[in-house]
């Protein structure tokens, strides 16, 4: 069985955002780019699937810049078999999930397993939009994963708890945080992405229209929270928590 | 809690820009050695250092190593961390891939070392004594030894040491005492003590291979009568078709030191009973061997010193940044804050340069040096082997000694920036002055250091090593005097040099009558070397920076601070060679005037 995994080049968790003065985005110079952490998590179970012998490959994709060819390396180092990229610079959640069923399909892939969402635009959209342009069941937000036959049951952490569900193959899986750790990429392994097939497509090759739909109006900085205040007593906190911010 | 972020910004600088490492692996033939796959490689060391070395240093400090009953525990965290660094593959990284190594270059296990001193210099030394063990092995032994003991020196599976060091002998292993007789099978018997083992006994691995400087029987006194033998911690054994620690050998730990420093590094006191081993090389000529592991052992001393220091350095920055005290003497900066940040203060910000101009500039140096043991061991053309041995040769005294004393001051500047809490164990600056300063003393005293230059380096081939250096700097200068843009920082190098140029003749001259004048002479003039090369390494990266600063918009920024620096070396520390140049000329007299019961 053939899994795709896709993975998305995203500023670096660790660098603090800023935005453009000019209001027209967060500003990308210079900045230190990494694989979506959400989706370094979906490599990581591809590639546990693939060590129990469940599945037979693992595909990353990444839709992109040229360097997104870099992430791909790296989900290569971790231990996905081969990589395809899809140079569409700014795609959309819905561009994004028609390019990947034109390459679910002309791939043969059963599987799918995405990260939940993306740390640079938050959408969540991607796999459940995936799903539905398949036609395939899906389990977001996945905490566990087990694979049967001819079906895959999804432990999904929901607001209640844990929900788990049994789904029919072929799937949409997208992931939460706490699925898996995923380890680190050993110096054989990087060395030997080095090495791994990395085709290039254009979304006109997979016969998509990437063009954007959404236009950005104008992207602010989140507000600044404002200094707190002393209270003189437990009998004032519970006086301003009960009447002023109406929490209890 | 301290923290450590990799320099990525500063490797690439210095391997891509300023050193072009690309075109020079290329032309070596290491084709596999693409900047691309240098930058993962470094990228995901990085990470690991951060994320599992560092959090181990302060504890592995505070708890320190242990001793019970003939065995030894490293600190909490560092068992499982060492299987992560093996499993990672990263002990092989420069490994002859026939043994399961990558064959990566040199210059790129330099990067990775200085990433893991400034992460945790302790945890460094275990995987790092292992890689001197292998350099030996792969380079004096024979066939037979090779295949048995460097996979698993390569995995880390098995760890090695260096066990030079005896009670009456420390710089002059002429004194060895510890004996070898043959057993008649082709091993021998292997008696004495030998102390002060870094990495002696612990319980990282498997086996640990001791590589044993002993006498032979009738050898003949003195250095020239030493040899080599490897003596494994466990017999190995084959079994089915594996090399396997077998019986135990009469080698073992009988006691640990307690040090100011590197506390979770075990240094330990060995005690050889009639222990198999096996010669190394040829009899008698064990010291040849050793020089080997040696003179790669003091590059790796030197970037621990760099190490320290950068780590020391990013510490007091965050702190300088944090801290709020008094005000800037020309007025508020920090208006909605009850008082402005340290780095306001003029001396502050000199005790943050000092030390960011001393690790940038020696980072380059440091690579510069390294690249040239993959041009000694890759090179086609014999000549540009020498040329690069030769540099090497004149360098490593150098390197060691100068970036173990500056990286000491360097970690010493960063805690006085600190102020009080860096007094304090457990915000963690203090352990970097402690660990740095054993850097200056082991691997060779930094006073030997300065004499293996004057007396060894200088005069060697005709002075043709010294030219290996003194050749690219005239070049250099020459190439750029006439450059407007550059001359803030060729002139006061070409200035630097020439007095250099000075102080070398004068030596060279009345080290020849005196020799005496030469060592007197021989710590001062090895540290104005030292702020030469550095200042060298500051002009190229000057120009190279300018240029790419216009280049590029985007990184500006970055390009531009580095310019900055080389000011700051350039006009506050590269003038002290003014004072080491007087203190050679005044000669020997001042010192050697004194009989031993004036002082």
């Amino acid at each position: 069985m053939r899994v795709l995994v896709p993975v998305k080049r995203v500023i670096d968790y660790n660098v603090k955002i800023r935005v453009k003065p000019d209001g027209s985005g967060v500003d990308m110079a210079n900045v230190k780019m990494s694989m979506n952490p959400f989706d370094e998590i979906a490599i990581e179970e591809a590639v546990r699937l693939k060590e129990k012998g469940q599945i037979t490959e693992v595909i990353a994709v990444s839709v992109g810049p040229a360097q997104a060819q870099e992430t791909i390396r790296t989900a290569l180092a971790i231990g996905a078999d081969r990589g395809i990229l899809v140079t569409q610079e700014g795609a959309e959640p819905l561009a994004v999930a028609k390019l990947l069923k034109a390459l679910v399909e002309k791939e043969g892939a059963e599987l799918v397993i995405l990260g939940k969402q993306a740390i640079d635009d938050d959408s969540n959209q991607t796999g459940q939009m995936l799903a539905a342009l398949l036609g395939w069941g899906q389990a977001t937000f996945a905490s566990k994963v087990e694979l049967g036959d001819g079906k895959i049951t999804v432990t999904r952490e929901v607001d209640g708890g844990l929900e788990t569900d049994e789904l029919k193959l072929p799937a949409i899986v997208t992931t939460d945080l706490r699925l898996n750790e995923p380890r680190y990429a050993s110096l054989p392994n990087i060395m030997k992405a080095k090495k791994k097939q990395l085709d290039t497509v254009s979304a006109a090759d997979l016969g998509v229209d990437a063009t954007p739909r959404l236009k950005t109006l104008k992207v602010v900085e989140p507000p600044k929270r404002g200094a707190g205040v002393k209270v003189a007593s437990v009998q004032e906190l519970v006086d301003k928590l009960k009447n002023e911010a109406k929490v209890i | 809690m301290p923290t450590y972020t990799a320099p990525l910004d500063n490797f690439r600088f210095v391997l891509n820009d300023v050193l072009q490492v690309g075109d020079v692996f290329a032309r070596l033939g290491l084709t596999e050695a693409t900047p691309d796959l240098l930058d993962a490689v470094i990228e995901e060391a990085g990470k690991f250092c951060e994320n599992e070395i560092q959090p181990l240093n302060l504890s592995g400090d505070t708890d320190g190593c242990t001793f019970e009953n003939g065995v030894v525990r490293t600190p909490k965290g560092f068992k499982e961390a060492y299987d992560k660094f093996r499993e990672g593959g990263w002990i092989g990284l420069t490994a002859d891939p026939a043994y399961g190594g990558q064959g990566l270059p040199h210059t790129v296990s330099s990067v990775l070392d200085e990433m893991v001193s400034a992460a945790n210099t302790s945890f460094g030394m275990y995987p790092g004594l292992s890689g001197g063990a292998y350099r030996a092995i792969s380079q004096h032994g024979s066939q037979e030894q090779k295949d048995l003991y460097l996979p698993q020196l390569t995995d880390g599976i098995w760890s090695g040491t260096m066990c030079l060091t005896e009670p009456q002998c420390g710089t002059d292993l002429g004194l060895i005492r510890t004996k070898a007789v043959p057993d008649g099978d082709g091993t021998y018997k292997v008696t004495g003590t030998k102390i002060f083992i870094s990495a002696g006994e612990h319980d990282l691995t498997e086996n640990i291979i001791h590589l044993v400087l002993a006498r032979l029987p009738e050898a003949p006194a003195g250095i020239r009568g030493i040899s080599l033998f490897i003596v494994p911690k466990f017999l190995p054994r084959a079994e089915n078709g594996a090399t396997v620690a077998g019986p135990r050998n009469a080698i073992a730990c009988g006691s640990i030191e307690h040090k100011m420093g590197i506390r979770a590094s075990s240094t330990c006191v060995m005690n050889l009973d009639d222990a198999t081993g096996w010669l190394i090389g040829e009899p008698n000529k064990g010291m040849r061997a050793m020089f080997t592991m040696m003179n790669a052992a003091r590059l790796g001393v030197a970037i621990q010193g760099l190490g320290l220091a950068e780590v020391a350095y990013q510490n007091a920055l965050a702190y300088a940044k944090d801290r709020i005290q008094g005000r800037a003497l020309t007025g508020a900066q920090a208006l909605d804050k009850a008082a402005d940040p340290i780095i306001v203060h003029p001396d502050v910000r000199k005790n943050l340069l000092t030390v960011k101009s001393f690790v940038e500039g020696a980072r380059a140096l440091g690579l510069w040096v390294s690249l040239q043991l993959d041009i000694e061991e890759h090179a086609t053309d014999p000549k540009e082997r020498e040329a690069a041995n030769d540099l090497l040769a004149l360098m490593t005294p150098i390197l060691k000694s100068y970036f173990t004393d500056a990286g000491f001051e360097a970690t010493n500047t960063s805690m006085q920036v600190w102020g009080g809490h860096g007094y304090i164990h457990e915000n963690g600056v203090e352990q970097f002055v402690r660990d740095a300063r054993i850097t200056q003393i082991y691997e060779g005293a930094n006073g030997v250091q300065a004499l293996d230059l004057v007396g060894r380096k200088l005069p060697a081939n005709m002075g043709r090593s010294l030219r290996r250096f003194f050749h690219p700097v005239a070049h250099f200068l020459e190439e750029n005097q006439t450059d407007a843009e550059l001359g803030e920082f060729v002139s006061p190098l070409a200035k630097a040099f020439g007095k250099l140029q000075q102080a070398t003749g004068f030596i060279a001259q009345k080290g020849l009558v005196n020799p005496n004048e030469a060592a007197a002479a021989s710590s001062s003039y090895l540290r104005m070397f030292a702020l030469v090369a550095i200042g060298f390494m500051w002009a190229r990266m000057a120009k190279v920076a300018k240029a790419r600063a216009a280049e590029s918009g985007v990184r500006a920024a970055f390009y531009d601070s580095k310019v900055k620096t080389a000011r700051f070396f350039m006009t506050k520390i590269l003038p002290e060679t003014e004072q080491h140049f007087r203190a050679i000329m005044a000669g020997a007299k001042p010192l050697m005037d004194f009989g031993v019961e004036e002082f």
